[in-house]
């Protein structure tokens, strides 16, 4: 459970001016009467979440409004001490990670040789991802070398993985040397 | 970071170098403003007067690739001056120990150099020990042999007139950088450096941060409120996934990957003696390995089989970026996972990523959005899909609000977050993706009898029933168990090395000490004393946030000054206290045996001025980047003579004749690495929507070019079309009596999302630090044209 200090937020809540000049002040808006008057109705029944932002290593603090699977309104959140309500314009704009027309909503698959993505489901993408995988690494796997057990393949590569949440991170590491896999590298190289 | 982000409002000085946190990291400024308003100064030195030089009270420009002359003269400024920290040097830096006869430095070279393999024989740069292995030292510093001497020595040839010189510093800006920054060298003062991408990604990368750190611990800036050395990381979790081993050539916690080329590295116990010192904090290293093989291959790792050591893949070279790429550009891979990845318009010579990725059999890119690298086949990429027969599935993925998990940030702080609402669409958390691709691969090798496939049969794998994991359990598995009892692991020093407990990542271990209580979660943000916040998320190590701390106190435990006190040796008590976590055993008195040792992590308790580890050095030393307008002033090796450099039409070099202008990349606060998180944003998208390149009025006029006139760029790699930006911001540099131009640009653009450009890496070289392989992105020639 997420543990919300209640107070601050029903103070939150009941002050949208205060709320609104907080998150919006870094965008520039000097409308505040109206934008709080929106707000405080945009926000009346929403659910709240606290997370963090996805972008720079600050880590600021931002509250997600949701309601009914529509993500309504994010704001910096002023209880995180690093930023304390405050966010810079990536920050800001953090519900639009979700509103974008441009957000992948199906796995697709490209074809050797084709010019075109094709709508594909789940299963058949994982099914497909593993055969390949394993097809290669069965195919390139090298268990002994001058006399040295090795273990690994060298004609798989992984990459990336800065985005990812640290539960992510060991899980991905933890697959891909299972595997048996050297080429193993993310964004902190580059 | 050694400090964190709210600790910046306690600096008396800031200096900001390889580093824009005004555009980039906007909110640190929040604290660093602070710090202005509580008296404390802001430095900026940068190719570029930034957003950040704005903010400043002092601001120097340099040229692209300079660094290690710049902070070189600072270092001999402070000594000259003996605006130095004596007592803190003495006896918290290896200042005072003697180096052995044979090593020596000659025009640009250590000594121990082998011109055909690029590479330094190490054993020549040894620390003189006594019988029983202590290191013979010299506390009046007077010995020539001594680091103190033979670095005072190096840094002598670093005059303020030669450095000047080869940076393209005017004189009076650089000794006002010397004399603001310098004066935190005073006891009661404390100084940070902050720095980024600017300082890394270069051919001297490593030494670059070395020499920051050899200037702070002179001026006794670490283990301070205020002080330290701080990485500012560009991306949420950059911290995090490499804390968890998600580079070729570290497992978890920094602990090495086994290599086939190092004939100890054959079993476990060879591999741990190698890898372990005698003394200091990592002689425990048996414990966090021997720990991690059993979160790895759990029942299946036991004493008889070296804990599972054997199942881990050897490799026999260096698997980093570049040469992954080159592996595949030479049609040496197979396959390719991309997690949250773009490579197409963040690595560096994209264009040679981007023909590399069609030599690939398949890949799977796991994304939010269709970027540049899923879409390289594409005729918008410049490729004729006809021809590329690579098999591309894209898969989408959730993004951070739509799923639960911690993140690290520089500060090394983890915190939570919640789940906000369901995925869009199909899309699905990274966790599901690789847990159920996990599940599929077991299905697929169960009950094989070849012994190729145990290795990964013997993987544990046990994250609940469903195809949906239990991240509860990850997190768990994390921090680590006492095996006997089933309990939670509360600190990683209850860790033992003979396969009674485990954990997945030792420096996060006590992050979950107990059943229900994950300290990432945790929102108490009452002010726990000095802005450290000690109940507010976790962070690492054991909840530290200053790291080595213990040098805020003098070495009878008492601290420096009152005003920059973090810890204090407690008399009544017997123990260390303060308003943070101790970065020394909280019970060792500084009477005792190593009780001084303020850098326990290192064999002899001291930070290391004379670092005899990296591949280029012990003593950070100026070359010339890869591709240089002028030759190198302080010796005849123009380039890191220990950099790998990759021959033929993978990585082209420009010469000064076509190419005469350097050419540097950088961010904008709108758009975000490569720009698939925000050019696919309808707001960032319309406030930064254009390529450009930013240029002094001096060069613009020399050209004929005005601002928002349409340009050409080009390098040996490649050429781009961009919107002229005629700016005061660059000045031409006088390099040593010659004027030397330099560009900059962001490197967000691509041919995908709503706002669209050419790629500026498209420009830059695949050459890497000697250390890290880092590429050298920040420093490379280019010549600029009008487009029509
Ligand atoms: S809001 Fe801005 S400063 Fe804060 S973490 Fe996000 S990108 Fe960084």
């Amino acid at each position: 459970m997420v543990e919300l200090n209640l107070s601050r937020r029903q103070f939150l809540k009941l002050s949208g001016a205060t709320a609104a000049t907080l998150a919006i002040v870094e965008l520039g808006f000097d409308d505040k009467r109206a934008y709080a008057k929106t707000k405080e109705f945009k926000i009346a029944k929403t659910t709240v979440t606290p997370t963090i932002c996805c972008y720079c290593g600050v880590g600021c603090g931002i509250l997600v409004h949701t309601k009914k699977n529509e993500v309504v309104y994010t704001e910096g959140d002023p209880d995180n001490p690093i930023n304390e309500g405050k966010l810079c314009s990536k920050g800001t704009t953090l519900r639009q990670l979700y509103t974008s027309e441009k957000r992948l909503t199906k796995p697709l698959y490209r074809a050797p040789g084709s010019s075109k993505w094709e709508e594909k489901d789940w299963g058949w993408m994982l099914d497909t991802i593993a055969k390949r995988t394993k097809d290669t690494r069965d195919a390139s796997f090298v268990e002994v070398e001058n006399g040295i057990t090795v273990n690994k393949t060298e004609k798989i590569a992984s990459l990336g993985g800065a985005a990812l949440d640290n539960e992510e991170t060991y899980l991905l590491a933890k697959l891909m040397r299972g595997l048996g896999i050297t080429y193993l590298e993310h964004q902190a190289r580059i | 970071m050694t400090n964190h982000w709210n600790d910046l409002q306690h600096t008396d000085c800031a200096l900001i170098i390889g580093a824009n946190p005004a555009e980039n990291h906007p909110i640190s400024f929040r604290w660093l403003t602070k710090a202005k308003e509580n008296g404390g100064k802001i430095v900026s030195v940068d190719p570029r007067f930034t957003r950040t030089s704005a903010q400043a009270d002092v601001y120097a420009a340099l040229r692209s690739g300079t660094d290690i002359p710049f902070i070189g003269g600072m270092i001999n400024y402070a000594i000259q001056n003996n605006l130095i920290h004596k007592e803190y040097v003495v006896k918290y830096t290896n200042a005072s120990f003697i180096v052995k006869e044979g090593y020596d430095f000659k025009d640009g070279l250590f000594s121990g150099y082998d011109q055909t393999k690029r590479a330094y024989d190490k054993t020549k740069w040894v620390i003189e020990t006594t019988e029983d292995g202590k290191p013979v030292k010299d506390e009046t510093l007077e010995n020539p042999r001594s680091v103190f001497q033979l670095m005072k020595k190096h840094y002598s040839r670093y005059d303020v007139d030669t450095v000047t010189a080869v940076t393209g510093t005017p004189k009076d800006d650089y000794l006002k950088v010397c004399e603001t920054f310098c004066s935190t060298g005073k006891v009661g003062k404390s100084g940070t450096i902050m720095y980024a991408m600017g300082t890394t990604q270069h051919t001297v990368g490593s030494q670059n941060v070395r020499i920051y750190a050899i200037l702070q611990l002179l001026l006794g800036n670490i283990g301070l409120p205020g002080g330290g050395i701080n990485a500012m990381r560009g991306e949420s979790n950059v911290q995090g996934s490499t804390d968890f081993g998600l580079l070729f050539d570290n497992l978890t916690g920094y602990l090495a990957a086994p290599k086939a080329t190092l004939p100890e590295h054959v079993t476990l116990k060879g591999y741990l003696e190698k890898e372990t010192p005698k003394t200091g904090y990592w002689s425990n290293k048996p414990k966090f390995v021997v720990s991690l093989l059993k979160s790895w291959y759990g029942n299946n790792a036991t004493a008889d089989n070296e804990f599972g050591y054997q199942f881990l893949p050897k490799g026999n070279k260096n698997y980093s970026h570049i040469n992954l790429f080159n592996a595949m550009y030479k049609g040496e891979l197979e396959g390719a996972f991309m997690f949250g990845t773009n490579p197409v318009v963040g690595g560096p010579n994209a264009g040679k990523e981007k023909e590399a990725l069609g030599n690939l059999k398949w890949m799977v890119a796991i994304d939010l959005w269709e970027t540049e690298t899923s879409a390289f086949w594409q005729t918008g990429a410049g490729s004729d899909p006809s021809k590329i027969n690579t098999e591309v599935f894209l898969l989408p993925a959730s993004a951070s609000f739509e799923k639960e998990g911690s993140i690290s940030n520089s500060s090394r702080w983890m915190q939570y977050r919640w789940k906000a609402i369901d995925s869009k669409g199909e899309a699905r958390p990274d966790l599901d993706i690789i847990h159920e691709l996990a599940l599929k691969l077991k299905k697929l090798y169960a009950n094989s009898p070849k012994s190729a496939d145990k290795p990964f049969l013997f993987l544990d794998w046990n994250y609940g029933t469903g195809e949906v994991p239990d991240i509860d359990l990850v997190a768990k598995e994390i921090n680590g168990y006492d095996l006997k009892t089933g309990k939670l692991l509360k600190t990683f020093g209850d860790l033992k090395d003979d396969g009674s407990t485990s954990s997945g990542n030792w420096i996060y271990s006590g992050f979950y000490p107990e059943e229900g209580k994950n300290l990432s979660k945790r929102r108490d943000n009452v002010d726990t004393g000095n802005a450290n916040y000690l109940n507010w998320s976790f962070a690492w190590p054991a909840n530290r946030r200053i790291l080595y701390n213990r040098a805020s106190a003098d070495p009878s435990g008492q601290p420096w000054s009152k005003e920059k006190a973090v810890i204090w040796w407690d008399a009544a008590q017997k123990k260390w206290i303060g308003n943070d976590v101790p970065d020394f055993k909280a019970v060792t008195a500084p009477t005792e045996p190593g009780g001084t040792g303020a850098f326990m992590m290192n064999k002899d308790g001291v930070a290391l001025l004379f670092a005899p580890t990296l591949n280029d050095g012990p003593f950070p030393e100026h070359y010339e980047p890869f591709e240089s307008p002028v030759p190198n002033v302080f010796s005849s090796q123009q380039l890191n003579p220990a950099t790998v450099i990759i021959e033929g039409d993978f990585n082209k070099k420009g010469g000064k004749a076509k190419y005469p202008i350097v050419g540097t990349t950088y961010r904008v606060s709108e758009h975000w690495q490569s720009g698939s998180m925000t050019r696919n944003q309808e707001w960032l998208s319309e406030l930064a929507g254009h390529m450009f390149v930013e240029m002094s009025e001096e060069f613009a006029k020399e050209r004929g070019i005005k601002n928002k006139d349409k340009i050409v760029v080009s390098s040996a790699r490649g050429e781009i079309k961009a919107y002229a930006m005629v700016t005061k911001r660059f000045k031409p540099y006088n390099v040593n009596g010659k004027k030397v131009h330099q560009i900059g640009m962001p490197w967000h653009f691509g041919f995908k999302g709503f706002a669209t450009g050419d790629t500026a890496n498209r420009l830059t070289p695949h050459i890497g630090d000697a250390n890290t392989m880092i590429p050298e992105f920040k420093a490379f020639l280019c010549d600029v044209r009008r487009a029509d």
